[in-house]
């Protein structure tokens, strides 16, 4: 079975990020005709001459009028080696939130920078959201170098001004990839007219990017549902745990901890789509039987005896804002939506916030609008059960909801204390 | 075999939605995409049975092999079926039926949806639509909010981050959940075929009488009027999609079980609408337009 690579790309289109992305389609078979006979049409009815490929993922009305990309567009190619989900991202800064849906669960992120400009404040915003979102993999495609003459030194120049500037980020893993996407240099093939380029082409570099050791196979985390109760003479005492391995493994037999309660009791069964299983690992969606009729219910969680999450009603985090009708205040209170559970939450301090630019830390800051991106801390009404996001980006995540509105309105990565 | 995150993924957000929504409805039209999601629903709750009822907007102007599917469907999986009746919506002066050769009762279905919602009080609905399908459906969230009126706006969608979906909602707002947004039209062959789905005979090749008309063939039924050069001839076809009969088109096709579907959609270099939807030519954001207004 080939495995799936979830990517996102990101930049405004004059980076070529819409040209990168027809090109891969393209190339791999993944842009049937009648969809090309559509942009070819609606491209010569506009008087271009050539067609824009970036109609095949800006699919709203208001895009195609703007030519520029408002949300998250979803495509989806494959190769022998693997399957691709490209999360074609905007890079426009008042469409942040829409790019930290598209990038928040992906492997890898693209950002796309023009070698004639290299690293630009659009970069470094990219790669600082790419970095809180913890996103695992992260590739500098360094594009239109046949407008630099193909020159390794244009090359590296972006190279060094990016490692000094991501010196202070959480980055764990880098690659640098010359590429023009109009000729399709070093997209697909390596090219010819880049021979001081030793590295692997970019689709070959998604091909084999080893994503296996990026779930959290260590901390045993089963964040309950929904309750099955089917309530027949035939399954009359069935009580099962449904819901999504959100880390580490769990197996028939194994001792385990119900949270809040704290209650221990031991993994009878699981059943999976396929049937009865002897483990589920992280990101499996099961049904889990216990020994014992405790109580439990959704929002609780299932974890080992010896490796609890913190249980906690005070959270530190970052948190990106993303309500254009209010910024977020202190003292303002919010409902909170950490994996199944929902409690409500008061903003106790904005401790900072984050120039996206220059990494400074304003402590001065009154409110966090629209885009904006700090530290803040929260009490919630009833416990949570949480992991720093650095470790589980399932339990080190939550959402914040307007209660007036019910609008989502910030993206919060749980931090360590101190950190 | 199907990526399992795929399935894996399905199953959490119908289970999200059964969680978080009162009163959950499943639009069940018999094309192959309800039938996969209705396959993945049984199983997100087994052995329980289907925590809600299925149900179907009938245009009147269906394939019968379609319908028969359905009831047998429900007579199999013990699910309770609502059906939405367009026919009763003309009746009852909500909508006035559409008339001509080119006409097709597709864009009336909206009405009859939203009727259907507020009158069973449905706060969310579930929908087999995938993003690969469309442009404009390439766009949507997974849970995506209609306001009272039933509308999408697409430049206010909520953000959707990792696996939280947001549900919360005011009275009469409701949600569309789409638990196949990330599945394409191949791994959905790959599955029906990997778990020998049941599907309506007619996404099998069969000998048919048609007539051509845009490029297309459509099929020689009572609810399509032709006009006076569009001879029917009778051919081996098979639907890729299965819709309303008025605005469905057949593609010449041989494929004949599951293997010979799998291997002709690998290689299909049309999209699966592009081939066979006449309601998607209207125009370039056909899609979007409908869906604003409360289409599935």
């Amino acid at each position: 079975m080939s495995t799936t690579l979830k990517f996102a790309t990101v930049g405004s289109v004059d980076d070529g990020k819409s040209t990168l992305i027809g090109r891969l389609l393209l190339d791999s078979k993944a842009i049937f005709d009648d969809q090309l006979e559509h942009i070819t049409a609606v491209s010569r009815r506009r008087g271009d001459d050539v067609a824009d490929l970036a109609l095949l993922t800006d699919g709203l009305r208001a895009e195609r009028e703007q030519g520029i990309t408002i949300d998250v567009a979803y495509r989806y190619f494959a190769t022998p080696r693997r399957s691709f989900v490209i999360a074609d991202c905007p890079g426009h800064i008042q469409y942040t939130r829409n790019m930290v849906t598209g990038a928040s669960n992906v492997d890898l992120a693209i950002v796309m920078v023009d070698a004639r400009h290299g690293v630009v404040e659009q970069t470094r915003r990219h790669t600082l959201l790419v970095s809180l979102l913890g996103v695992p993999h992260l590739v500098i495609c360094v594009n239109k170098m046949d407008l630099v003459g193909n020159d390794e030194a244009a090359f590296q120049a972006v190279i060094d001004q990016f490692t000094e500037f991501a010196a202070k980020l959480e980055l764990r893993d880098v690659t640098f990839i010359p590429i023009s996407a109009l000729n399709g240099d070093n997209v697909v093939d390596r090219s010819p007219d880049m021979p001081w380029y030793q590295g692997t082409s970019l689709l070959r570099h998604l091909e084999t990017v080893y994503t296996a050791s990026d779930h959290n196979l260590i901390d045993t985390r089963f964040p309950v549902q929904y309750v099955i109760r089917p309530r027949t003479t035939e399954h009359h005492d069935f009580r099962g745990y449904a819901g999504t391995m959100a880390g580490g493994s769990l197996r028939v037999g194994d001792d385990v901890v119900v949270l809040p309660s704290g209650l221990p009791t031991t993994v009878a069964a699981i059943d999976g789509f396929d049937g009865p299983c002897t483990e589920a690992r992280s990101g499996d969606a099961v049904v889990v039987r216990l020994t014992d009729h405790v109580d439990v219910s959704r929002g609780d969680m299932i974890v080992r005896p010896n490796n609890h999450p913190v249980v906690t009603q005070d959270l530190d985090a970052m948190i990106c804002w993303m309500d254009d009708r209010a910024p977020l205040r202190p003292r303002a209170m919010y409902t909170l939506q950490h994996t199944t559970r929902t409690v409500r939450a008061v903003v106790t301090d904005l401790r900072y916030e984050l120039d996206i630019s220059t990494l400074h830390r304003n402590t001065e800051a009154t409110e966090l609008g629209l885009n904006a991106i700090g530290r803040i801390a929260l009490h919630t009404t009833a416990p949570l059960f949480v992991d720093d996001y650095h470790r589980n980006r399932t339990t080190g995540g939550f959402i914040l909801i307007d209660e007036q509105t019910n609008a989502t309105v910030a993206a919060g990565m749980i931090a360590e204390r101190g950190r | 075999m199907v990526a399992r995150p795929l399935v894996d993924e399905s199953i959490s957000i119908i289970r999200e939605a059964a969680a978080q929504f009162e009163r959950p409805a499943l639009l069940f039209s018999g094309g192959k995409d309800s039938v996969v999601m209705l396959h993945l629903a049984l199983a997100a709750f087994r052995p329980a049975a289907l925590p809600f009822p299925i149900m179907h907007v009938d245009t009147g102007h269906n394939f019968p092999e379609v319908i028969e599917f359905r009831d047998r469907m429900v007579e199999q999986c013990r699910v309770q079926l609502i059906v939405a009746s367009v026919q009763a919506s003309i009746d009852s002066g909500r909508v006035a039926d559409v008339q001509g050769p080119r006409s097709s009762r597709n864009v009336l279905q909206t009405v009859t949806l939203l009727d259907a919602i507020t009158e069973h009080r449905f706060d969310a609905v579930f929908g087999g639509a995938r993003r690969d399908e469309e442009r404009a459906r390439a766009k949507e969230r997974v849970f995506s909010h209609r306001d009272e009126f039933g509308q999408w706006d697409p430049k206010q969608q909520r953000p959707e981050l990792w696996g939280l979906y947001n549900g919360r909602h005011r009275m009469n707002e409701h949600f569309r959940v789409f638990p196949l947004s990330n599945w394409t039209e191949l791994d959905i062959w790959e599955f029906i075929r990997e778990q020998r789905i049941e599907l309506p005979s007619i996404y099998f090749a069969h000998r048919r009488e048609v007539f051509r008309r845009d490029g297309m063939l459509m099929a020689a039924t009572p609810f399509v009027e032709r006009l006076p050069n569009e001879e029917p001839f009778e051919t081996t076809v098979r639907f890729r999609t299965v819709g309303d009969a008025s605005c469905t088109a057949a593609i010449e096709s041989t494929a004949a079980n599951y293997d010979e579907v799998v291997a002709e959609t690998a290689t299909a270099r049309v999209t699966e609408r592009g081939a066979t939807r006449a309601d998607d030519r209207i125009s370039e954001a056909g899609m979007e337009d409908r869906k604003r207004q409360g289409y599935f």
